[in-house]
């Protein structure tokens, strides 16, 4: 390998991943607006311990000759449902992920060691392995997208509420335990989405990256999701793109990417508050003026 | 006859022996408002979650505006006590408002115009106009609680329920949130719970106490209750009630070791009302 990028057949392999393309497109949509219940119920750590399970369970479906998509599925909600059912409080539910997760790689690694198939199969349950979804996993793909995205919306207003607001949230008589356990089976049909494309171990760089983003630079209930959204389908199709022209896999350009958008972010953020934020009036002109503009 | 705001007739908690309160009967009618004291653990907070219908009452019966309570009604406003939000929240002032009118809904719906102009006059009634478009994590501690009463009041409601709304703020905003619940009972007759450890901010507003403590409770004007005879009865120990300048200092009561005043005596004079 004497050249990193060779964009020289590029229209031919473009019609190669057409599939992976659109794979991408719609793990990047579930990823940025999942992102930002992970965010603002602060599971990063979650995302991580169920995407360990996910890959346990994808691999097991590899050395059994089973659907690895199906696999990664019900590693993932099996996580989900131990670690929504088991940690309802903040605290407790680390422990328990804390705990699940080593033991959801061992099983992994157990797994893969004894599967005598193709070493790339191996390694891109952990690292990514887009470059060729079939379009049998491609409706599945789709299939568990239009699951997520419909529960996202049914749940999506009470779901902040009980995030961002518990006490008055309750006073309304919503159910923070149901809501809970609903977000962290969507949030592991999701991760198992993310696993089969960018692999277990690089699931935060679709899942929370472009989440954290957004928030760096809207506090909009309406523009945080779109721009989480924007940034991870940039992020996932963007690190296709660029992969195409190498050897090397699309992982690293993922990640890369997501996290440039992240740092510029930041900057943003950075002089955003040293010259104010918004339209906002500070107190003490507000009482000077009876009348303030707008 | 109006009908009561809240009313509680023979009213009681207990969890297993454990009596909390018994035989609580009250009227209180709109408009009205009511202060509720008491050390920790009197169940205080657990009164709060009964008028939520959070908590079942194990005696009595409780009603709100003649009904039984449901859980998240609109017809009940909620004050939480003061807590900063994470400064990464995607919410503006504006938003925590709207969640208070309809973050209990299932599905995506568009807001209509006139939900966003309640939400507009509910955040202006309390002066965070200027304010409403800035992120919540952003704002102090008193604008955050300035725009969780316009939260709280955006559905109207007819009973307002404050769960220490004070605690962390400083003295002018205090004044300044006390003063706005106190102008919208009057201008819109909605009665107000009122749960604090200290009284002397909303001394002067208050119509009538509720005292929780070990020996069961009073309700009465604080001239009536907040006295060391009836303290004294309450706590089951000898307590001191004294006035100093227009505020109320209770000495030796038990939860408070080495007979430190109950209710804090503020060295400062309260500043004149500046919001209102």
């Amino acid at each position: 390998m004497d050249r990193l990028f060779d964009f020289s057949d590029y229209g031919a392999l473009l019609g190669l991943v057409h599939n992976s393309l659109v794979a991408a497109a719609l793990l990047g949509v579930v990823g940025g607006l999942v992102g930002v219940f992970v965010q603002v119920r602060d599971m990063q750590f979650a995302v991580h311990g169920i995407s360990e399970l996910s890959f346990a369970g994808a691999a097991a479906a590899l050395l059994l000759g089973g659907s690895v998509a199906l696999g990664s599925v019900l590693g993932s909600v099996l996580a989900a449902a131990l670690i929504g059912g088991l940690g309802v409080r903040a605290r407790d539910r680390n422990s328990v992920i804390g705990v699940l997760m080593p033991f959801g790689l061992g099983l992994g690694v157990l797994f893969l060691s004894l599967y005598e198939g193709r070493a790339a199969n191996k390694f891109g349950l952990l690292t990514g392995q887009i470059v060729a979804v079939d379009t049998v996993r491609l409706g599945w793909l789709v299939g568990v997208s239009i699951v997520v995205l419909a529960g996202l919306a049914v749940v999506w207003r009470p779901l902040m509420f009980v995030s961002v607001d518990p006490e008055v949230a309750a006073a309304r008589g919503l159910p923070a335990g149901v809501l809970s356990v609903v977000f962290t089976l969507l949030l592991g049909l999701a991760v198992s989405l993310a696993v089969q494309v960018v692999g277990a171990l690089l699931v935060l760089s679709l899942l929370v990256t472009p989440a954290a983003a957004a928030f760096r630079v809207t506090a909009s209930p309406v523009l945080a999701p779109l721009l989480s959204t924007l940034f991870a389908v940039v992020s996932a199709v963007g690190g296709i793109l660029l992969a195409l022209g190498g050897s090397i896999p699309i992982s690293p350009f993922v990640t890369t990417i997501s996290f440039a958008i992240y740092l510029v972010c930041r900057v943003v953020s950075a002089r955003r508050r040293r010259t104010g934020w918004g339209s906002r009036v500070p107190d003490a002109q507000l009482t000077a003026t009876p009348e303030p503009a707008r | 006859m109006t009908t009561s705001a809240l009313s509680l007739r023979g009213a009681g908690i207990r969890f297993g022996d454990r009596v909390l309160w018994s035989g609580l009967d009250l009227e209180l009618q709109p408009g009205e408002f009511l202060a509720v004291l008491g050390p920790n653990g009197a169940g205080k907070s657990t009164l709060l979650k009964a008028v939520l219908g959070q908590q079942p009452l194990s005696d009595g019966e409780l009603l709100i505006d003649g009904q039984a309570p449901g859980r998240g009604s609109d017809r009940v406003g909620y004050v939480p006590q003061q807590k900063s939000m994470d400064a990464a929240t995607p919410l503006r002032a504006r938003d925590l408002v709207a969640l208070g009118m309809d973050g209990h809904r299932w599905g995506l719906r568009r807001r209509t115009a006139e939900q966003r102009r309640r939400i507009d006059d509910a955040l202006a009634a309390v002066g965070a106009t200027g304010y409403a478009d800035a992120p919540l994590g952003l704002l102090s501690g008193g604008e955050q609680q300035r725009v969780r009463i316009a939260q709280a009041l955006a559905t109207d409601p007819s009973l307002l329920l404050c769960d220490e709304p004070l605690l962390s703020l400083d003295l002018r905003h205090q004044r300044a949130v006390a003063d706005m619940i106190d102008r919208r009972r009057h201008e819109h007759g909605t009665a107000v719970v009122f749960v604090t450890h200290e009284i002397n901010p909303v001394l002067d507003l208050v119509d009538r106490v509720l005292y929780i403590a070990a020996g069961g409770h009073r309700i009465g004007p604080p001239a009536e209750v907040l006295t060391s005879e009836t303290l004294s009865e309450l706590y089951r120990t000898p307590v001191d009630v004294l006035n100093v300048r227009g505020r109320v200092v209770v000495v030796g009561t038990p939860d408070e070791p080495g007979g430190c005043t109950h209710h804090e005596l503020t060295p400062e004079a309260r500043p004149a009302a500046g919001a209102g």
